[in-house]
């Protein structure tokens, strides 16, 4: 349970680390920010890099600010610092209900809001957060800045969309403006704190009659990565609460569960569609209050 | 690889030493600066055992490399204790309510304790629950454990010195 060897570089601007990682050649080379997802994997020599690229000195990528139409993240904020923001639970509430069920204090004290992105467990809870709230990410590279959506950005277990040479700098997650908008976050996990089993995202913006406008709902530990519910997210709209769960079936079009030490995919489908129909349950009621 | 000289800031002292990048925090406490008062248990991230603070605030020691954790303020077990050298209140507490059988988990235990306590001075038993989810305890102790928190606290509230 010890890491290989590797060679350190503690960088102090995002130019060094884009350039590190532009030259690195055959060498893999690895950012380490938080290092709660990186450092058990190397400790189980599940990764073995060659350099670990420190990016926690590098101030401008820690930080949280309120865009209007979206809310800015540093890739290197601390999921602590989401927890205790106002901007979070004032702005983001389904973000502020998602990140308390991250690990433990321990490691939200060092894991980071991009950490836990750019690795995609499938059951992470912020990768699911951000996938509900179609957030956008600003991945960096010497020849410049990109801006790619999120949905797509999850390949499978633990693979993301993003190049040896890019660095995720920047989350941005869209702030619904309606009056009527209301949030719901379930997981099932063996412990509070522990890795979900399944858990669900779910947003709601409803009319004045009470019918649905818009709804997002997102899915984790259900597929090999999170997975975004398009199909009842379509069918939601115009739906009022007692048509819900007619729909519930259409999380199986999803979702795709696997079956390991922890439950059986049977048991996923089942509490899947068990946790969809409460989160978006729950987000209509807040959205009426 | 080559080793990299570093200067740790442990429970207020400036310690010099010599590491690879690959040691893990924890290590360096234990096998370089010979504080073995912080355990090291899963390696992984899991159990808590290694639990230290950095810059007044819990964190896994198994998951920061040693070299990382320069220029930062490091709190171990061994800080928690008074200054003559005597148990912490929060130490004795744990005493008096059996909070520990085979005293493994115990430093994680403190050290989260602690840095509960420092936050939050009236915690309810969920609060502590929450607090110490991150730790396991085999001997299975946790009512014990919730209850030296408390106890702690209480003491802390009145003011009421203890020893």
């Amino acid at each position: 349970m010890k890491a290989a060897a590797f060679d350190y570089v503690r960088a102090s601007s995002v130019d060094e680390i884009c350039r590190l990682l532009a030259d690195a050649g055959d060498e893999e080379r690895k950012i380490i920010a938080g290092g709660q997802t990186l450092v058990p994997l190397m400790a189980m020599r599940m990764a073995r890099p060659d350099m670990l690229i420190d990016i926690n000195d590098v101030t401008e990528l820690a930080g949280i600010h309120d865009r209007g139409d979206y809310i800015s993240f540093g890739a290197g904020t601390r999921q602590r610092a989401l927890e205790r923001s106002d901007i979070v639970s004032g702005r983001l509430p389904l973000l502020a209900k998602a990140v308390r069920n991250v690990g433990h204090i321990q490691t939200r004290n060092r894991g980071t809001i991009g950490g836990s992105i750019v690795h995609g467990d499938p059951s992470a809870e912020i990768p699911l957060a951000a996938l509900a709230l179609e957030a956008k990410m600003v991945l960096r590279d010497l020849s410049g800045e990109t801006e790619v959506p999120i949905d797509g950005f999850f390949e499978a277990a633990m693979v993301t969309n993003i190049e040896p040479q890019q660095l995720l700098t920047e989350i941005r997650i869209p702030v619904w403006q309606g009056a009527h908008i209301g949030t719901g976050f379930h997981e099932t996990a063996s412990r509070q704190g522990d890795f979900a089993i399944v858990a669900v995202a779910a947003q709601v913006e409803l009319g004045e009659d009470g019918t649905i406008l818009r709804a997002v709902v997102s899915g984790g530990g259900a597929a090999p990565s999170p997975v975004k519910l398009h199909a009842l997210e379509a069918a939601l709209v115009g739906v009022s609460s007692d048509g819900v769960d007619a729909l519930i079936s259409l999380v199986d079009e999803a979702i795709d569960p696997d079956t390991d030490v922890h439950a059986t995919a049977a048991y996923r489908q089942r509490v899947s569609r068990s946790l969809v129909s409460r989160a978006i349950a729950d987000a209509i009621e807040e959205a009426r209050t | 690889m080559s080793q990299i000289e570093i200067t740790l800031n442990v429970n207020g002292q400036d310690r010099s030493v010599s590491v690879a990048p690959r040691m893990t925090l924890v290590d360096c406490l234990r096998d370089m600066l010979r504080m073995t008062g912080t355990h090291v248990g899963c390696e992984h991230g899991i159990c808590g055992a290694c639990s230290v603070m950095l810059d007044g605030e819990p964190i896994r020691s198994c998951l920061m490399f040693a070299v990382q954790a320069e220029g930062h303020e490091i709190t171990t077990v061994e800080g928690l204790l008074q200054e003559d050298g005597s148990l912490s209140d929060l130490q004795d507490s744990f005493w008096e309510c059996h909070a520990l059988q085979c005293g493994y988990c115990t430093p994680g235990m403190l050290v989260a304790s602690e840095s509960l306590l420092n936050e939050n001075p009236n915690p309810t038993a969920d609060d502590i629950r929450e607090a110490i989810s991150g730790n396991l305890c085999r001997c299975t102790g946790y009512q014990q454990i919730v209850e030296a928190v408390q106890m702690t606290a209480k003491r802390r509230r009145e003011g009421a010195s203890h020893g």
